[in-house]
């Protein structure tokens, strides 16, 4: 009897325990998370600095820019980032950790949608970069982001096949009964802009009424985000899909051929950014941002396809004042 | 409750024969700790799914939605589907393995197995290789006019890859735990081979067949990376139970919760049905 008194006391005390653990998981690591990092700043931002300050430092790949303004950070930084930023988040997360010895950049990507949900469940990101303002503002209604969120980039969609499809050669083919045709689900980004697209098509008397439902007709999945959905063409299982045009890149591009939507027809969609509410690594995140719409990240985002202008980007000279009068 | 019946059988058990406890009380103490540690660590993630459906409040509205019924659907066809071609073309195999003495049995053998350890995103991969429109086979399927492309074809076939080493092995220890002195005596009482096989193999190696059956049909229902690879994602056609919980997670989680609710009860019933089955029925 004794013991099993004692016995189901512990068993109370653990169940607390459990309960406990659970419910300030998300605080907790949050908290820890914070501690390291602002420690590891102030130990190693000297050095960078002195560095830095070290005339004619070598820059890799990038010609006559202003010099590095911005106060280098340090620690783990954590992005959140739509699937369609993965191949040119990449290059600016190399580029940003060459400037900044002594930071990590680490990338969560997925659909948008998903990655609102996961930031909404209490994720330690830094970062949410998605891939329309649809779920960005979702992510603020959450209360999952701080501050203002901002615009950095644009893109359209194009329609892509296997290289040398005979089935799908213009943007008409895809009304072709019995074309396997998969696009991303309606709730992610680019799946909802592709049926946007398909409306707009059909307003079009080129494309005539009904052409939008004569299309979907021929969908035969709903892929998660769109890497997955260029993946099921360039497998030759799908015969066709609508993508963003940067999702045309690398090995992939070998493998397909991208059919233009005209502009008329086309949905132009913007990428903004933000702060994540309670980002761990505050400061870095800040920088990742401002280096996204500076002159550096801009080019970046231009040479992987992506449409940049004075709307997504401070301009090359200004921000080079700008940021060293910040950094000062 | 799990736990607190545990301790009440325990406590039952110390009154009726004190004697047959542990020497030493508080090793049983050292026992429980992990235990309990463990049924919780199973236990919460469960319970929250349940709490936090039921908060959403809109449970069952959420169940009667068409994409929740087609979901169901699908995954009770497909996974029952695979559970019969399993035991049909997977038994005679696990008789061969069991049984057979021929070159390659080991390899065979690790083959079988083989689909358990792969990532199932992996298994996708291979099934794409070989019978997509581009894979190995793929010009000769479609000379057979065959196309399983985005067919619920296409999810059984996903879920037979990935189940069937839980049948079959099952089905083989089944044959191998059987005495074969058993099937010669009833040979010798005149029966044939295959009144032999039904009425003495059978009913002996039942129970590891029920949990194996049990088993593969679980991987079936759960079953989604090589689903989701293989056969894509349309509701009413491919989109089982697992890919509609993925789908649901984009752009509404009330949604999700609901469905993996459903499956979590659907799950249970069969496991309860199964194991009351095998415990008090005739077949043990």
């Amino acid at each position: 009897m004794l013991l099993s008194r004692r016995a189901s006391a512990l068993l109370l005390l653990l169940a607390a325990l459990a309960v406990a653990c659970g419910s300030s998981g998300n605080k907790g690591s949050a908290s820890t998370n914070v501690a390291p990092p602002s420690a590891v700043t102030n130990a190693t931002s000297a050095a960078a600095r002195s560095a830095l300050a070290t005339p004619s430092q070598p820059v890799a790949g990038t010609p006559a820019r202003p010099t590095p303004a911005a106060a280098p950070v340090s620690g783990t930084l954590l992005v959140f980032a739509g699937s369609s930023l993965t191949t040119v988040f990449n290059q600016i997360g190399a580029d940003m950790q060459k400037a900044n010895p002594g930071l990590t950049v680490k990338f969560n990507y997925g659909s948008s949608a998903a990655l609102r949900t996961q930031l909404a469940q209490g994720a330690p990101a830094d970062v949410f970069a998605s891939a329309d303002q649809q779920n960005m503002d979702g992510a603020r209604q959450d209360g999952s982001i701080d501050g203002p969120d901002l615009l950095f980039a644009k893109n359209k969609l194009i329609v892509i096949a296997p290289k040398g499809s005979t089935k799908v050669q213009s943007v008409q083919d895809l009304a072709k009964p019995g074309l396997n045709l998969v696009l991303a689900d309606p709730s992610v980004p680019v799946g909802n802009f592709a049926r946007q697209v398909l409306g707009k098509l059909a307003a079009d008397p080129v494309y005539g009424a009904g052409f939008d439902q004569k299309v979907l007709a021929n969908l035969k999945s709903n892929e998660t985000d769109d890497a997955a959905t260029v993946a099921t063409v360039q497998t030759g299982q799908a015969d066709a899909a609508i993508v963003f045009s940067t999702d045309v890149t690398g090995q992939a591009a070998q493998a397909l051929s991208s059919i233009p939507i005209p502009d008329q027809d086309n949905v132009i969609t913007t990428y903004p950014i933000a702060l994540v509410k309670n980002a761990p690594n505050r400061a870095a995140a800040q920088a990742f941002i401002a280096y996204v719409r500076g002159p550096q990240g801009q080019a970046t985002l231009k040479q992987f396809g992506f449409i940049v202008d004075s709307s997504t980007g401070t301009s090359a000279a200004m921000s080079g004042a700008e940021q060293r009068r910040t950094a000062e | 409750m799990i736990a607190s019946d545990a301790l009440a059988t325990r406590e039952a058990a110390e009154q009726r024969s004190p004697g047959r406890t542990l020497p030493w009380p508080r090793a049983r103490l050292l026992l429980a700790l992990p235990a309990v540690f463990f049924v919780l660590f199973i236990a919460v993630p469960v319970g929250a799914l349940v709490v936090r459906a039921a908060q959403s409040g809109q449970l069952l509205a959420t169940v009667g939605q068409p994409v929740v019924r087609d979901a169901l659907r699908i995954s009770l066809t497909t996974s029952l589907a695979t559970v019969a071609i399993v035991v049909l073309l997977g038994t005679p195999l696990a008789w061969l393995l069991a049984r057979g003495r021929f070159p390659g049995r080991g390899l065979l053998d690790t083959l079988v197995d083989l689909p358990m350890v792969l990532p199932p995103v992996v298994a996708g991969v291979a099934l794409l290789m070989a019978f997509g429109r581009r894979g190995v086979l793929g010009d000769a399927l479609a000379g057979a006019g065959i196309d399983v492309a985005f067919t619920a074809k296409a999810v059984v076939a996903a879920q037979i890859f990935v189940s069937s080493p839980f049948y079959i092995r099952a089905a083989r220890l089944g044959f191998q735990g059987v005495d074969p002195a058993m099937e010669e005596a009833a040979a010798i009482d005149g029966a044939g081979g295959l009144r032999t096989f039904f009425s003495v193999t059978l009913p002996l190696m039942l129970p590891s067949l029920v949990s194996g059956l049990v088993l593969c049909w679980a991987r079936a229902l759960s079953e989604f990376g090589a689903t989701m690879m293989f056969a894509g994602n349309l509701q009413g056609t491919t989109q089982t139970m697992s890919l509609a919980v993925m789908t649901a997670m984009q752009s509404s989680l009330t949604t999700a919760l609901a469905m993996s609710v459903v499956l979590l009860i659907v799950a249970a019933v069969v496991l309860f049905v199964f194991r009351t089955l095998t415990r008090q029925g005739p077949l043990v």
